[in-house]
């Protein structure tokens, strides 16, 4: 039987929101448009509240660890985070079809996680849909509009769907830990996740005229720690003060 | 041609039931966007309720020049205003 | 100051007498403290001047989110990295609210964009220094918003209403960036050795250029009389940087922190410090782009705006199809 407490939960939530929002900081000063400058900054901001809520969870199971303990002592192998969300920032669109496929997952996962028996888990997926529901219409409506707009767009577009969507698959396909996380009504059954994940994404491709790839193979491990290679570098650079100054307070 | 994002005109209205307030433009390539953007860049400090967008160039604007005749008269008319009339102290808060 | 060498008409500010009926009614409701609106008549020099300077501003504010954002991603804790995001965040919209206040005077965001790309139009000198530690990010919070706030209150009160409008609300906003700085700068002298020593660095790293902020010495600007006269400008550059020094001064030493100025000395006289002289040669050579990081922050604007062309094209390309079937259904 494996793990399956609110901590393992609360790590894979948390992991996904550092990671992404890690991601997306990275982007500020540099997006294509002020006005999307600005909003892209706001996504980040709500998951690294929404980090600190998840790792501060984790972290009061774990024997009151905080969340920064758990975001910036951790290694690699100890991440729960999905490989989508690590993989490398690449033109706007790549960073905006990762961002899609993610929030057309995390919204139906959030609003499942509300009717957790953990009501610790149950409040902090109330606190965080609210502004999930935000980033899944934005960035729907930004597939949307760029996949059906330029020639150009079009094609980074399409592009960045045909490298990110093989990714997709690991957020809505169980493991054994999801399996027991939702038998113990700690979590939902990922088969609901997926029908309105799939549900979702089919019509916003075909208003955005884009086509998901046939037969994509499935890339996974984030889940049980078995990350791409790019997760060393991301860790590299969010964990480096902390490991350069052990014990230092900022 | 330029293909820049036309400028919108934002107007928000607060928490506390006001009429929308005129508080700043951005740029977006249509309505939607720009209320979107709008949303992003005029309420991150939780400002606002209600958002209109106006397309800068649809705004019929008085100018100044008619500055006079649009608004000295309402100048003159001096009873409009509630400090116009002299109500003793006695008769209390009217 | 984000707008450090504006040039002004450079011709004599005229006494009443000398001005046209049209320049002496546009003077008399300036001196009377009526505020300049975008349909109203103005000298094309104030235009001229106004767009120099807040273009000049907002091009500061989106160039100034580089030396601070490319921490966002190494920032110590969660906390510090949601605030720093935050901050940064701000000066996009600072930079957005400017740009908005200098199209009211007939430029367009995309020229602004282009004078700034190609290299004529000037940003704030403070920006092409490295950030090297992270107490850079506490020095930039306390001494670079600091001196702009000290600029930034007086331009409230600017003569040109959307200008001044812009302003208030950016002085609104800022008001936490520099206690943000300045509690780093406070956390880190409560740390151990290589903390204090990291913010002792920082400090003198950033505090001539801070004081190079606020532009040459009155007596050789060349442009503030007419901008005085104008209120566009509200307080000379020497005015504004002595309260600068006077404010900042006891804030380092209580914090254990040592101003790098052998020549700072209190003045019992004047009521304020005495400093040493600023080297304006250093200041010229910033400006004129040969700063430790000009060449490094205009690549990456230039790359961001140019990397951007698909996506801002994109969605017009796209807005444009949808009005056209939304007319062709009506």
């Amino acid at each position: 039987m494996p793990n399956a407490d609110s901590r393992e939960l609360a790590l894979r939530m948390g992991d996904n929101c550092l990671i992404l929002a890690q991601r997306l900081g990275a982007w500020c000063g540099h997006a294509p448009a002020l006005e999307e400058d600005i909003a892209l900054a706001n996504t980040a901001l709500d998951l690294i509240g929404q980090t600190r809520l998840w790792l501060g969870l984790a972290g009061e199971m774990e024997g009151g660890k905080s969340a920064d303990d758990l975001a910036f002592q951790r290694d690699a192998r100890a991440f729960r985070n999905c490989l989508l969300v690590e993989q490398p920032n690449g033109d706007y669109a790549h960073t905006l079809v990762r961002q899609f496929l993610f929030d057309a997952w995390h919204a139906p996962m959030l609003t499942g996680l509300m009717k957790s028996a953990d009501p610790r888990v149950a409040e902090i997926a109330a606190k965080s849909i609210k502004e999930v529901d935000y980033h899944l219409e934005r960035s729907t409506d930004l597939v949307i509009r760029l996949g059906d707009g330029s020639e150009e767009s079009h094609a980074r577009m399409q592009s960045a769907l045909d490298d990110f969507y093989p990714f997709a698959g690991e957020l809505l396909t169980p493991d054994a830990v999801d399996e027991a996380l939702a038998e113990a009504g700690l979590a939902l059954d990922l088969q609901s996740v997926r029908s309105a994940w799939r549900s979702h994404v089919a019509a916003t491709l075909q208003e955005a005229t884009l086509t998901a790839p046939v037969d994509a193979p499935v890339r996974k491990g984030g889940k049980q720690g078995l990350h791409s290679e790019a997760l060393g570098y991301v860790l590299a650079e969010l964990q480096w003060m902390q490991r350069a100054y052990p014990g230092a307070e900022w | 041609m330029s293909n820049e994002w036309p400028l919108w005109e934002v107007f928000i209205r607060g928490q506390h039931g006001l009429s929308h307030r005129h508080v700043g433009s951005l740029h977006a390539p249509d309505a939607e966007m720009a209320i979107k953007n709008a949303r992003d860049v005029y309420t991150r400090r939780n400002e606002g309720v209600s958002i209109w967008v106006v397309k800068a160039s649809d705004i019929a604007a008085s100018s100044p020049e008619e500055k006079g005749p649009l608004f000295e008269p309402s100048n003159s008319k001096v009873y409009r205003h509630p400090t116009f009339y002299d109500i003793p102290d006695e008769v209390g808060h009217m | 100051m984000y707008a450090q060498e504006v040039k002004s008409t450079g011709e004599a500010v005229k006494s009443l007498k000398e001005m046209s009926p049209e320049e002496r009614a546009f003077q008399e409701k300036i001196d009377a403290g009526v505020k300049i609106e975008p349909k109203d008549w103005m000298p094309e020099g104030y235009r001229k001047t106004l767009i120099r300077q807040i273009s000049q501003h907002a091009h500061s504010e989106i160039v100034g989110e580089l030396p601070e954002g490319n921490w966002i991603t190494r920032a110590p804790t969660l906390e510090r990295k949601a605030i720093l995001l935050a901050k940064v965040q701000d000066e996009a919209g600072h930079g957005l609210y400017l740009y908005c206040a200098a199209e009211t005077l007939g430029v367009s965001r995309d020229e602004m964009t282009e004078q700034l790309l190609s290299g004529k139009a000037k940003y704030s000198s403070i920006f092409n220094y490295p950030t090297l530690t992270w107490a850079d990010i506490g020095a930039i919070g306390w001494l670079v918003d600091g001196a702009a706030i000290m600029n930034q209150v007086p331009l409230q009160r600017c003569s040109y209403g959307p200008y001044s409008r812009a302003m208030i609300r950016i002085c609104k906003e800022e008001s936490f960036h520099q206690r943000q700085g300045y509690a780093i700068m406070m956390q880190l002298m409560k740390g151990d050795a290589a903390q204090r020593e990291m913010a002792q660095d920082a400090l003198n790293r950033w505090w001539w250029p801070s004081l190079m902020m606020f532009g040459p010495s009155d007596a050789d600007s060349v442009h503030s009389a007419q901008s005085m006269a104008w209120k566009i400008k509200q307080n000379t550059n020497d005015e504004l940087r002595q309260k600068f020094v006077d404010q900042t001064v006891p804030q380092a030493e209580f914090i254990g922190l040592k101003i790098p100025d052998p020549d700072l000395k209190w003045n019992e006289e004047k009521g304020g410090y005495d400093f040493g002289e600023i080297d304006w040669n250093e200041f010229h050579e910033v400006l004129k782009g040969n700063g430790p990081c000009n060449k490094e922050r205009m690549e990456a604007r230039r790359k961001a705006w140019n990397d951007g062309a698909w996506f801002r094209d994109g969605l017009m390309a796209h807005a444009k199809k949808r009005a056209a079937k939304k007319i062709a259904a009506e």
